[in-house]
């Protein structure tokens, strides 16, 4: 079977439509699956529900996808740094889920996983625990977090082979491994693709079963949200 | 005189021990890795899923690649490893970290803490912070004394929707540091800033605490 795909609008053929769940991988800006994500903006596919840590920021990653009113719902943990998704969400016009980081990584990972649901101890005593069932361990009180399953993920890697195991660089592993997981199909976008047997089997992140399509989406022009540095001491 | 950032930074750095796995916030808290005590161990965990954070880099070794929870371009450091966020929360939830430091909106004399949104004006989100409260093994707060109006931060009830209930063990402030031994005992004011006096932070909180017969004056 043949994975490779010319490019993300050929990569998302036949999968998308109004009214959907996507889980998209990326923390801030970092690791985000850009030329998917601008691909489902030309789609003009509507109504969706995006799983995502972050919103993007005002015309980057989901944020394009917010300043087109493709989104109705985001399920996310932060979502600072981006006026536009404040002011819809203030005007009522944008609805979203907060979910705590760990509850919403741990949500797709049990998805992935088949797993329905599980307890944490996390937003107990809080807005989050409402509604949610209450259970005591050990003298512990949790709440019942569901598993997310979504109509599709889509992931940004560093390097995939061409059986789809997949390499992150660096801290831009973070959702998009656990996000691979939980769509009924992942798509997948990498700075390379090399032939099989290049990379080792003992270094792989994501085995092949996940990402059943994939697209080189180099050259990237990579976007820092906070560029922090030091000096050199004078020698 | 009041402590500045760096100084009350520096003084919830005095609770890290060595081998600690440490977990900072954004703001203030950030500042405690500057002020790690020679010679002492510490790894600190990014919750976007690294361990061992190294400094800022160098203008010519910034890599958009890596990054810390704050978005901010960091380093690595030869100790440091990567994995993704699932198992980064599995440390976080599992009780695998030592010590976190963050900020607050406010912390209530029964050690919940509100520090994630204010109701129709900031809606941020929580990010990692109820994850790190609930599993967390020590949990720090700095924060301002009192708000920019002037009003206690300190208090008996939260009035925000809150990061965690019952969770704080130790509060530092520009003026002063309390703390309590478990999530049974009141907190007791246990150190003052230079020149602040019981009477001052008395006048500025309005949670209930226990004083010291002879606070430590540092």
């Amino acid at each position: 079977m043949k994975k490779i795909y010319p490019d993300a609008a050929a990569a998302l053929d036949g999968l998308l439509f109004d009214g959907m769940t996507i889980c998209a991988g990326g923390f801030g800006l970092c690791g985000i699956p850009e030329r998917l994500i601008d691909a489902i903006r030309d789609s003009g596919v509507k109504d969706l529900t995006v799983v995502s840590n972050n919103a993007g920021i005002d015309n980057e990653g989901l944020g394009k996808l917010l300043r087109t009113r493709q989104i109705r719902k985001m399920i996310s943990s932060y979502v600072g740094e981006n006026k536009e998704f404040e002011r819809q969400y203030l005007a009522g016009e944008l609805e979203v889920e907060f979910c705590p980081q760990g509850t919403l990584a741990e949500r797709c990972r049990a998805g992935g996983a088949g797993i329905p649901g599980f307890y944490t101890k996390t937003g107990v005593g809080t807005i989050v625990a409402e509604g949610k069932e209450h259970k005591d361990f050990d003298g512990e009180t949790y709440i019942l977090e569901r598993g997310i399953r979504a109509d599709l993920s889509i992931v940004k890697g560093w390097r995939a082979d061409e059986a789809g195991n997949l390499q992150f660089r660096k801290t831009t592993r973070n959702f998009n491994l656990p996000m691979a997981t939980s769509g009924k199909l992942c798509v997948a976008e990498v700075e390379e693709i090399v032939p099989v047997g290049t990379l080792d089997p003992d270094c792989i992140h994501l085995p092949s079963i996940y990402a059943k399509r994939l697209i080189l989406g180099a050259p990237y022009d990579k976007k820092i949200e906070f560029r922090t540095t030091r000096q050199r001491e004078a020698a | 005189m009041p402590w500045d950032r760096n100084q009350m930074a520096a003084r919830a750095a005095k609770e890290l021990r060595d081998g600690y796995y440490v977990n900072l916030g954004i703001g203030i808290p950030t500042l405690v890795a500057n002020n790690i005590p020679a010679g002492m161990e510490v790894t600190l965990q990014s919750e976007n899923g690294m361990l061992g954070i190294g400094p800022f880099p160098y203008d010519d070794e910034v890599d958009p690649d890596l990054i810390n929870a704050g978005k901010q371009t960091i380093s690595e450091l030869p100790s440091s490893s990567y994995f993704d966020s699932a198992a980064s929360f599995a440390m976080i939830r599992g009780g695998h970290i030592d010590l976190t430091v963050l900020g607050a909106m406010e912390v209530s004399e029964g050690g919940d803490i509100a520090n994630w949104m204010i109701p129709g004006k900031m809606v941020k989100g929580m990010g990692g912070a109820m994850d790190l409260v609930a599993g967390v093994k020590k949990i720090i707060v700095v924060m301002e004394h009192v708000s920019k109006n002037g009003d206690p931060k300190f208090i008996p009830q939260c009035t925000l929707p809150l990061t965690g209930k019952n969770v704080v063990d130790m509060i530092v402030t520009d003026l002063c540091v309390f703390q309590r031994p478990d999530h049974d005992s009141p907190f007791r004011l246990v150190e003052l800033a230079p020149e602040v006096t019981e009477e001052e932070v008395a006048a500025k909180t309005t949670a209930r605490y226990e004083g010291l017969a002879t606070p430590v004056r540092v």
